[in-house]
């Protein structure tokens, strides 16, 4: 074993890292539940509420008039994507704070090739619950055309990539895992409300440009137009730029942050 | 020489945590690393793993510039780490084939080497057991059967016997010896406790980012002893 590893071997890292990633996910189910509880409240408590107060316009994707909890359903698969995202990266803090972070980082793989197996991993378990959502949606009657259930695939992979690696970025930067919790609230909140999750772009215009503005560039909500157009069988080319480069960005700031030259793990693990 | 450091420096701001530090140790040699707590050992097994990176200096791993080819070096190495590194919620086996994994090796081949690493450690019994129910001495054991599990030719321990009862402090520094010894193996073990460096090991006494000694234990050690020794050359007084 004296040269650098095969190809072959980097794919059975990554296959190793999603298979433990899967497996620590089906050893807390409860977290699909909980996954699924916020998501659902928004939908069957939140939108109800304000189905008549929030009267929305034919805008595309849609080709007809279509009620509130239709709308947010991909807003809410973005919600998903997006505390998953921070979930994992709050594993990472923890595995870093538990010193286990040490034996995935000195394995003789790239950094970025294990940064990415562990977004990878992530990105999958959010996948699946964006999809169980999505299921549970439909029980409810909130359904899309059937083939939207498959052409959103790669908008719920490349949409979990992009918070996926947010939030690898961001974890590559809190010292200790108490801090975390002030960046999730700093990021998630920000993120979901002020974006095209719960409103569309014209509706927030009507009460402030800057807003609006804010939402327009924010890239959570290209990730949830991604979805949306998606589940219609459309591709959004502007949002999925968008997306693909928030990617490339946050991705670069991760590998960034976790070069060993600057020392990430001096601060602990 | 399997293990080379040559003028290596580091720095945390304005602290310097490494000052020009070099030795080697040659295959099949223990070496000692000893010093109290905040000499450096931990920064050097940090830069040795490529936690840290440097350009003061230069970090050989059986042939392998870490800086260069780091990922050829650290295929050579096998890591205890001072803190614990388990999947708790792992069984056994499961630990030690994510670990084949992680160094590129599955299937049949990875069952092989990890039933080879259980039954060197003497833990087979346990391979269907969860890591969180072993007890300490055998959550060592196990780190250390996956440290040895791709064949390592340099195997670095950063004080390894934080934790454990006496018993099984003992066996764990028997059993590297032994390691060295029947295997050839390169040892590098840091630590602060003197009792765990035998007389014939190779010594390097690290103290302030500085290395004080480096030599054959006895021959440092003298007719004082080493714990006296050790103490003395640090200017520090027993408790």
């Amino acid at each position: 074993m004296s040269n650098a590893l095969p190809a072959r071997a980097w794919a059975t890292a990554l296959g190793a890292i999603v298979r433990r990633e899967a497996y620590r996910f089906w050893q807390q189910r409860a977290r699909l539940l909980s996954a699924l509880v916020r998501p659902l409240v928004w939908l069957l408590v939140f939108a109800a509420g304000f189905r008549a107060a929030l009267g929305l316009s034919i805008i595309p994707p849609y080709e007809t008039y279509i009620t509130y909890e239709t709308y947010i359903v991909p807003g809410l698969c973005g919600m998903i994507l997006l505390f998953n995202g921070m979930q994992s990266s709050l594993s990472l803090v923890y595995d870093r704070e538990m010193g286990s972070m040490r034996l995935l980082l000195t394995a003789p793989l790239p950094r970025w090739w294990l940064l990415f197996a562990k977004l990878v991993a992530g990105t999958a378990i959010s996948v699946i619950q964006a999809y169980a959502f999505l299921a549970v949606a439909a029980g409810f009657g909130i359904a899309m055309p059937w083939y939207g259930y498959i052409l959103v695939l790669p908008a719920l992979v490349i949409t979990g990539l992009m918070l996926g690696a947010l939030g690898l970025a961001l974890s590559s930067t809190v010292k200790q895992l108490e801090n975390f919790a002030g960046v999730m609230n700093f990021v998630i909140f920000p993120c979901f409300f002020l974006s095209t999750a719960l409103y569309p772009l014209w509706r927030m215009a009507e009460s402030s440009r800057l807003l609006r503005d804010i939402c327009a560039v924010n890239p959570f909500s290209h990730g949830v137009e991604l979805i949306r157009f998606a589940l219609y069988g459309q591709i959004n080319w502007a949002s999925l730029g968008w997306s693909l480069l928030a990617f490339a960005v946050f991705g670069a700031a991760a590998v960034w942050g976790y070069d060993p030259a600057r020392g990430m793990v001096r601060r602990k693990g | 020489m399997s293990l080379a450091v040559t003028d290596l420096t580091y720095a945390f701001g304005t602290k310097t945590a490494l000052d020009h530090v070099s030795f080697s140790v040659a295959p099949g040699q223990f070496c000692a690393l000893l010093g109290p707590n905040g000499a450096g050992k931990s920064t050097l097994f940090n830069l040795l793993t490529r936690l840290y990176t440097t350009r003061g200096g230069r970090i050989e791993i059986a042939g392998h510039d870490m800086g260069r080819t780091p990922r050829q070096a650290l295929a050579r190495m096998g890591v205890v780490f001072q803190s614990q590194t388990l999947d708790l919620d792992l069984t056994v086996m499961q630990n030690l084939r994510y670990f084949a994994a992680l160094q590129g090796t599955s299937g049949a081949e990875a069952t092989r080497r990890c039933e080879d690493a259980m039954d060197r450690l003497d833990i087979a019994d346990r391979a269907g057991q969860r890591a969180r129910d072993l007890n300490g001495g055998h959550r060592r054991r196990l780190e250390l059967a996956r440290a040895l599990l791709h064949d390592p030719a340099v195997l670095l321990l950063d004080e390894p016997t934080v934790g454990l009862d006496a018993a099984s402090r003992a066996a764990l520094v028997a059993h590297v010896h032994d390691l060295a010894a029947t295997r050839n193996l390169t040892v590098l073990w840091a630590t602060h406790l003197t009792d765990e460096v035998l007389q014939g090991d190779r010594l390097v006494i690290l103290h302030q980012g500085r290395i004080l000694a480096d030599g054959i234990a006895g021959e440092i050690a003298g007719d004082r002893g080493l714990q006296e020794t050790f103490l003395a050359l640090t200017g520090e007084r027993a408790a």
